[in-house]
């Protein structure tokens, strides 16, 4: 008769040994736990708490009611009769927003109303606690929902090297075009110094000649990551986002430095680096 | 032990010369008094390290510092809860198993020192005394898993009484290794001897945790499953059973069936203490300041019983820190796992401690 004893590699000691050496280690570490009510989340400026609303910018088109998943947007309107504004013109009509409001008890967060809204008058702002007794009080009507707007944060700034934004580089192609017949460079190189990018051909070089820090928009220098400077951050802490976007303005930085050192230095050696004026 | 060693025994500091019924009233109230605060200490204890194991913060709200409260505020919670009794449940039996389950727990205290005299009684019979009473708890626990009329309550009772018969074995025999090597089954008794044991043919005091290291390591891991505790928790496998035994349970006698795991808990730590490390002696041989050692008998002053309480307290606490990490640590084990671990491994490996302790206590 054979009895089947379990052998002693079967009680697998060093592996509860290595069991227990990882419960104590943690124990050692300080908890990551933020004692919420105590302690604010450091929440990401673009977190999805709450929709705000800009209502002098809604014209109740009604989109975002419609594209709502959940039909959590009520909106109530009216129209007006504006008159004529001159001699031979006709009375219009323009809807008067009379009711707006946002029942967050049945959102889902999703966002495609602020997305979808083609009058900038929809907004995320990180705000979150805003938990009531009864669902009936989470529907915002329009004083709270005007009220989140002051919790919106300002747009996030553009990454170093990209494109203007449209109505920004059409209004500074128009000025351009309206100035370059004057030759009136310095009023063209404020307007650009006061966007970070402006790509107009016609009145960086004249810019260039006016003021020289001025001139660094002008040159275009494809953004790309500085690794160096990437691994740094990381091993700082930072996020991997934070790190890349950081990572590639210095880059852009850089490169422009060494473009400007490279003009300065001879214009004739000047052509050879990889800038583009 | 010979009658003249009891007669020299140092008495318990809570002897009152004869006033039997005050010195009853202390006792009761020592042993009360321990029964309630040390398994508070221990279950916030837990709370605590297994939330930090678990990369957790725990309570940190009820009392103010650190959750401190958070035990008594349960107790509270707990008392204000309906008494629910099942329509089909025996309505006796269920209402008195967690009392069955609880007194045990309370005895065990009478026979524990935690310094020279700290005790309540020094009983000749004292490990005898402490283990039988421990076992009846399996009563409460078989009633209450029977008077529940609910099939998960039964089969968790039927495991637990099929685990602590399994367990109790190497237990027992672990504990009777010790009884041999002491010669007594004095718990007092026991620490004395322990404190008195030196390697043979040296001058160097050592617990019997080294001596009968197999024996210890049993008794651990048998008090864990006497106890039920994780990773021998099958009685009440939440997975499995909803919580065993206790599925019916809520409020105060629930309370009591938890109090019970952590006076369990406490308990076999102290008898731990007293069996393996020591007891009351910082090392053995090592005389307690404020103590003084005369013919193999430790008796102290105010000072001395206070260090000594410290140390064993200590040492209690590094045991329950010890369950508490094994706690967080393992997952549960089959149930066959759990029985072939102890009938295949546990008692042959007792046995096998007990022969090699015989031998030695006769050879040296």
């Amino acid at each position: 008769m054979k009895l089947k004893l379990p052998s002693l590699p079967e009680l697998k000691v060093p592996g509860l040994a290595k069991g227990m050496a990882v419960t104590l280690k943690t124990m050692l570490r300080r908890s990551v736990t933020q004692q919420y009510p105590h302690e604010k989340p450091d929440l990401p400026p673009r977190t999805r708490g709450v929709i705000a609303l800009m209502e002098e910018n809604c014209t109740v088109c009604m989109l975002c009611s419609r594209e709502c998943p959940d039909w959590c947007i009520y909106i109530d309107s009216h129209k007006e009769v504006v008159p004529p504004k001159g001699e031979g013109a006709r009375a219009r009509t323009r809807n008067l927003l009379d009711r707006f409001a946002i029942d967050f008890a049945l959102c889902m967060y999703c966002g495609i109303c602020v997305e979808v809204c083609p009058f900038d008058a929809l907004f995320w702002s990180p705000e979150f606690e805003y938990s009531e007794y009864s669902l009936a009080e989470l529907t915002h009507e329009m004083p709270r929902l005007r009220a989140w707007m002051d919790t919106v944060p300002p747009p996030p700034m553009l990454e170093e090297g990209a494109e203007p934004p449209k109505e920004i580089a059409e209004a500074l192609k128009g000025a351009a075009k309206a100035a370059a017949p004057a030759g009136a460079a310095p009023a063209a190189a404020a307007d650009g110094g006061a966007t970070t990018a402006a790509a107009s051909t016609t009145t960086a070089p004249a810019a260039a000649a006016a003021a020289p820090r001025e001139a660094t928009p002008a040159i275009h220098v494809e953004a790309e990551v500085d690794q160096a400077v990437y691994d740094q951050l990381i091993a700082e802490g930072k996020s991997e986002r934070v790190a890349r976007a950081k990572a590639k303005s210095a880059f852009v930085r850089r490169r422009r430095a060494e473009i400007i050192a490279a003009r300065g230095a001879g214009t004739s050696e000047g052509e050879s680096t990889k800038g583009e004026a | 032990m010979t009658a003249a060693t009891v007669a020299l025994a140092v008495p318990s500091i809570l002897e009152v010369d004869g006033n039997l019924w005050l010195s009853l009233l202390l006792k009761v109230g020592a042993v009360l008094g321990f029964f309630f605060v040390a398994p508070l200490l221990v279950g916030y204890m837990e709370h605590k390290v297994m939330a930090h194991q678990q990369a957790r913060l725990g309570p940190m709200e009820a009392g103010g510092f650190h959750g401190w409260a958070q035990l008594i505020a349960d107790g509270v919670k707990f008392i204000q809860k309906e008494d629910i009794i099942p329509r089909a449940a025996d309505r006796w039996i269920f209402a008195i198993a967690p009392g069955v389950a609880l007194v045990p727990a309370i005895l065990i205290f009478l026979v524990i020192p935690l310094a020279p005299g700290g005790f309540a009684e020094d009983l000749d019979v004292g490990l005898f005394f402490a283990l039988a009473i421990g076992s009846i708890s399996v009563i409460g626990v078989l009633m209450a898993a029977w008077s529940s009329a609910n099939k998960f309550s039964l089969i968790g009772g039927v495991r637990a009484a099929a685990q602590l018969i399994a367990y109790e074995l190497p237990l027992v025999l672990a504990a009777a290794a010790v009884a041999i090597q002491a010669g007594t089954m004095s718990l007092v008794g026991i620490v004395e001897a322990q404190n008195a044991f030196q390697i043979p043919g040296t001058d160097i005091g050592i617990p019997y945790a080294v001596t009968q290291g197999i024996g210890f390591a049993l008794f651990f891991t048998a008090a864990l499953a006497e106890l039920a505790r994780p990773p021998f928790d099958m009685p009440i496998a939440d997975s499995e059973l909803v919580f065993g035994y206790l599925t019916e349970y809520g409020g105060m006698r629930f309370a009591m069936f938890l109090l019970t795991e952590y006076a369990g808990m406490v308990s076999m730590a102290a008898l731990m203490t007293v069996l393996y490390l020591g007891g009351w002696t910082i090392w053995p041989g090592v005389v307690t300041p404020g103590c003084e050692v005369v013919g193999g008998l430790t008796s102290c002053n105010l000072v001395g019983t206070l260090i000594g309480a410290s140390v064993t307290m200590g040492k209690i606490f590094m045991l329950t820190f010890l369950m508490i990490w094994v706690r967080v640590t393992f997952p549960r084990l089959r149930e066959d796992q759990l029985q072939r671990l102890s009938w295949l491994i546990f008692i042959p490996l007792a046995l096998l401690n007990i022969l090699i302790v015989a031998v030695a206590k006769v050879v040296l």
